[in-house]
Order: structure tokens, then C-alpha cells, then sequence
């Protein structure tokens, strides 16, 4: 009997496959293809705690193996995602983590507050997005700073605590302690790589913010090499994001050390994509006869 | 549930111009295969091109399902080269279409590529519907949309076929009670400028998107009353709702 359950930081998933921030919405488009209970969890689109209409100009730009995409946080803000898509998500049999954004660390703090008085099981401190100006990336790229906004957000949050690691840390490693010992129960890693594409014809950068976040299959091993340095350095669960296209990628990323994954750009291309991910992985288990994930887990 | 990509078979893919192809699929579906206006995420290869491409429905006849489409990148290359027999995944049909709940004299106005949503909506409006058709130099699809219509203007840019310049240029608005429109940005910007009851000036939209089902936001779009996904709220909109130069 195989058994793909996992806890991370007291919160049981059935198995370990989340729906990336981002990626999914709010889960109502992918509930028409397949019951989303089928998710270990979702994790929602980037929440700021005022709704933004997001970025202009070219959004989304193709590449080798990969997506670019500069969509700055378009959301409608916290309070109307409590009022109007929480409730959905939470008829939903899975667990439910809200993706928190801000520009200064009391917006932050703030959102937390606000989500704390909801059923939400965790919250992921998205202080990695590569497409806002001020906040986003700029907390998650200097251990100090990223400590210090971890720090504010754990005195007042009572859910368990993702922090979502940008690959643009200056030192991985560091960054990762740095967090946990802030008080982060868990770790997501990784967002979004700055990238740069340029239109030759036009003379100019694709994107108006000039850089963008590249997702993807092309960035898998270095995504997977993040993970496998990070969960060697830290005890607490670590959660692996990055090129995920089919199962065969989850179970390197649960041998590289992490304990549950995000699958993100695959939706994009096909929107049964986590629900044949979650299938896959079984199939696997039962052929290899492994009856846990943890018989494999950081096994490199 | 809704079914996710399906493999359907290529029935026929066809150049019809230069670079213009027509492209059959063959589908067997029990569902509504979509309205004019909706659309399909196609791709015929594996994860290079990662992403799938959006194209409209220009025709559906039984189980055949129709396509137009331009080659002008990697994505609609690989289209050009299939074969009858050949597999093609389909999402859809996508998005919301053309209200068909019309009254009036209606003008249809298409430039170039944007001729595909507009080829199936004057099968299915055919009533006395007037179709005004631009294009670059080489002229297609007008004998099938003859039978549908009461009349057609056709320009050229190099004047070569119909009226030479802009199809903006002979586009006499005042004509009509109900336009719909669909091509380059430009194009549909003018004509909505040129129609005086704007609220019934409808134009499909196109935008660079990931996903084609309403949550990467690639190609969401400022509109009148908010943020809207060109995919899932469009690609109809009303022509007084869309800011053109955004």
C-alpha cells in the first residue's frame, strides 16, 4: 500500500503536489477539468493587500524552454479574495495556502492579519516577485532584509509560515537560515529567475520593467540544485519550484530533499496537468515499491 | 467536467495564399464545438514551443473544425507542415463570442487573418449581412463567404484585388445599426472611432497568452470596467470598452 501523504509544519497534504501562486487563479477555471481536491494544495494567486491591475505592456514572452512573464501581481486585493474566492476554496478538499505580496513590510503584516481571521491552512510570504517595483524581490535578495520582514510578519501570524525563496539571493544558503531562524516553518523555493529578452526589430526590451521572471522547464536544474543545497542546510520542510513538467521531475525533487512541490508553468499547457502528475507519481511508487515518500526523500 | 487537450486527426492543411493556411481537424465531440468568436489552443508538438497557440474557429461543418491561420513564427510553422492523418492536441472551445442576438443592418469588418472568427459568424448571421474584407495583396476565402451575405467590399494595399488602401477607407458606418469587427489593433481602433452608437460596435480582441483558460493574466487588458482576460471574459468586447493604444 503506498502512501503519499505529507506534513509540513503540522499541516497534512495528501500528496505533495501544490498548485503553484500564479499559475492556478483561485482555482475555479481548474475545477472545471478536474476536482482540485485531487491537489495536495493550492497555493493563490499573489495577494497585495490593496488589488492591483498589474503591469503593462507585453505580459507574457516565450523562450527555449521557458515562459517570461512580467504580470505584477494582478490580484483583487485581500479583502475581496476572502470575501469572494475564499469561500470556494475552502468547499475544497485540500490544503489551502494564501500567497502574500506587499510593498512595505507593514503591508505585510497587515494582509497576515487579515488572513489570520480566516480558515486558511498556511501562508506563503512571497518575498520573491520579480515584477513590482518596490517590495517583492527587493526583500528576498539580502538575508538582513528578508529577516527582518519575516521576522515582523511571525509576531503576528498564527497560520504556519512558507517563506518563498527567490533564486536571486545573493547567497542561497544564507538567506535560507536566515529565514528560518526568523521563524519560517517551511521553505518554497524557487520563484521566478530575473531574465532579459529583447526585440531586435523594435530595438528594445520585450517587457516594459525591462526584466522578467523566466519559468520553465529551463530552469529546472538549477531550481533543483537550489533545493538539494538548501534542504541539506536547514530542518525545516522545504517545498521545490521549478520546471515541473511531469511526475519524473517530482520524484527528483523529493530525492534532491524536498519534501513537496509546486507545479506551476505545466498548467499553463495543459490543465490536467497536476491531476496526471499526482496519478504518475503513484504509478511510480508502485512499480518501484515504495511504499513512502520519505524512503526517498534527500536521498542524493 | 470539461475534457482537457484532446488528439484530434488532421483532415486537411491547406497554404491558401501565401503563408495563409486552412486547417481541417476532425473531431468527434458530443459538446458544442463553439460559436463564432470562441477559439481553440492548439499544438502539434511536444513541450518546443512550450506554449500551445490560440486560433479562432473560422468554420465548423459536422465534425470538422476549421482554422486559418498566418505563418509568422515557430508555433504556426510546425502547424504548416502537417499532413491529413497527422495528430493535433485542441483545448477548447475557449472564451466568450459574438452575440448572434443581432437586429438591424449588420457589417462585418475584417482585416487580413482576422478574417478567420468573421468567416463562421456570416454563416451563422446570414441575414443580408454586409462583409467588408482587407487585406494585404492576395484575396481568400471570399467565394465561400458570398454564399452567406448580401454584399462584399474588398480591398487591397497594392490594389491588386477590390479598391486600393484600407478597408477604413470605403467603411461607410452610418450604414449600419450593428458592426463587428476583427483585425490588426489599428484597424478595429478606427472603426470603432468612426461608428457613432459605439455600444454596438463589437470587436475581438488578440493578446500574447500562456494559457488560453483565464489564469496565467497574460493577456489581460484594460477595459472600461477593469482588468479582463482577453481569453476567458474576450475575446468579443464591446468596442467602447477597450482602450486600443494600451
Amino acid at each position: 500500500m503506498i502512501d503519499t501523504k505529507v506534513n509540513i509544519a503540522g499541516v497534512e497534504f495528501k500528496n505533495p503536489v501544490i498548485a503553484a501562486s500564479g499559475t492556478f487563479g483561485f482555482g475555479r477555471e481548474f475545477s472545471e477539468y478536474f476536482p482540485i481536491s485531487k491537489l495536495g494544495g493550492l497555493s493563490t494567486k499573489g495577494l497585495t493587500l490593496r488589488q492591483r491591475e498589474g503591469n503593462k505592456g507585453v505580459r507574457i514572452h516565450e523562450t527555449t524552454g521557458g515562459i517570461m512573464n512580467s504580470i505584477g501581481l494582478q490580484n483583487p486585493g485581500i479583502d475581496a479574495f476572502i470575501e469572494e474566492e475564499l469561500p470556494f476554496l475552502n468547499s475544497q478538499d485540500t490544503v489551502i495556502i494564501a500567497n502574500v505580496s506587499g510593498n512595505t513590510i507593514e503591508e505585510y503584516v497587515i494582509s497576515v492579519e487579515k488572513l489570520n481571521q480566516t480558515e486558511i491552512d498556511m501562508i506563503e510570504l512571497n518575498i520573491s516577485c520579480p515584477n513590482v517595483k518596490e517590495g517583492g524581490i527587493s526583500f528576498g535578495t539580502k538575508a538582513e532584509i528578508a529577516s527582518n520582514v519575516v521576522t515582523q510578519v511571525r509576531k503576528v501570524c498564527q497560520k504556519s509560515l512558507i517563506v518563498k525563496l527567490s533564486p536571486s539571493a545573493e547567497n542561497m544558503v544564507e538567506m535560507a537560515e536566515s529565514c528560518v531562524e526568523a521563524g519560517a516553518d517551511a521553505l518554497s523555493l524557487v520563484n521566478t529567475f530575473p531574465a532579459l529578452a529583447i526585440d531586435i526589430s523594435k530595438k528594445k526590451a520585450i517587457f516594459d520593467n525591462i526584466t522578467a521572471g523566466l519559468s520553465g522547464p529551463c530552469i529546472k536544474p538549477i531550481a533543483l540544485r537550489m533545493v538539494y543545497e538548501v534542504s541539506k542546510a536547514v530542518d525545516v520542510p522545504i517545498i521545490g519550484i521549478g520546471g515541473i513538467m511531469d511526475y519524473r521531475d517530482v520524484i527528483e525533487y523529493i530525492m534532491a530533499g524536498a519534501w513537496a512541490v509546486q507545479v506551476g508553468t505545466a498548467n499553463f499547457i495543459n490543465p490536467n496537468a497536476c491531476a496526471e502528475i499526482i496519478e504518475g507519481i503513484e504509478e511510480y511508487l508502485q512499480k518501484e515499491g515504495i511504499s513512502t515518500l520519505e524512503e526517498i526523500r534527500g536521498i542524493i | 467536467m470539461k475534457v482537457g487537450y484532446r488528439e484530434v486527426d488532421i483532415f486537411s492543411n491547406t497554404e491558401i495564399a501565401k503563408d495563409i493556411f486552412e486547417l481541417k481537424v476532425q473531431i468527434e465531440s458530443n459538446d458544442s464545438m463553439g460559436d463564432p468568436g470562441q477559439f481553440y489552443m492548439l499544438r502539434s508538438w511536444d513541450l518546443d514551443p512550450l506554449l500551445s497557440r490560440p486560433f479562432s474557429i473560422c468554420n465548423v461543418e459536422e465534425s470538422v473544425l476549421t482554422f486559418l491561420y498566418k505563418v509568422v513564427g515557430r508555433g504556426t510553422n510546425y502547424l504548416s507542415k502537417l499532413k491529413p492523418k497527422d495528430k493535433l492536441k485542441v483545448l477548447g472551445p475557449l472564451g466568450n463570442g459574438f452575440n448572434l442576438n443581432v437586429s438591424g443592418k449588420v457589417a462585418l469588418i475584417s482585416g487580413g487573418i482576422g478574417i478567420a472568427p468573421m468567416i463562421y459568424l456570416a454563416k451563422k448571421l446570414n441575414t443580408g449581412i454586409d462583409f467588408y474584407a482587407g487585406f494585404t495583396n492576395e484575396v481568400y476565402y471570399m467565394d465561400y463567404v458570398r454564399k452567406y451575405v448580401a454584399k462584399i467590399y474588398i480591398t487591397t494595399e497594392d490594389g491588386s484585388t477590390g479598391q486600393k488602401g484600407f478597408i477604413t477607407d470605403i467603411f461607410r458606418p452610418e450604414k449600419y445599426d450593428v458592426v463587428f469587427t476583427c483585425g490588426p489593433s489599428p484597424m478595429m481602433k478606427k472603426v470603432v472611432e468612426n461608428c457613432e452608437n459605439k455600444s454596438s460596435v463589437f470587436v475581438s480582441m488578440e493578446s500574447v497568452m500562456a494559457c488560453g483558460m483565464g489564469v496565467c493574466l497574460g493577456c489581460s487588458i484594460k477595459t472600461k470596467s477593469g482588468m479582463k482576460r482577453v481569453c476567458k471574459e474576450g475575446p468579443v468586447f464591446k468596442g467602447e470598452e477597450v482602450f486600443f493604444d494600451d
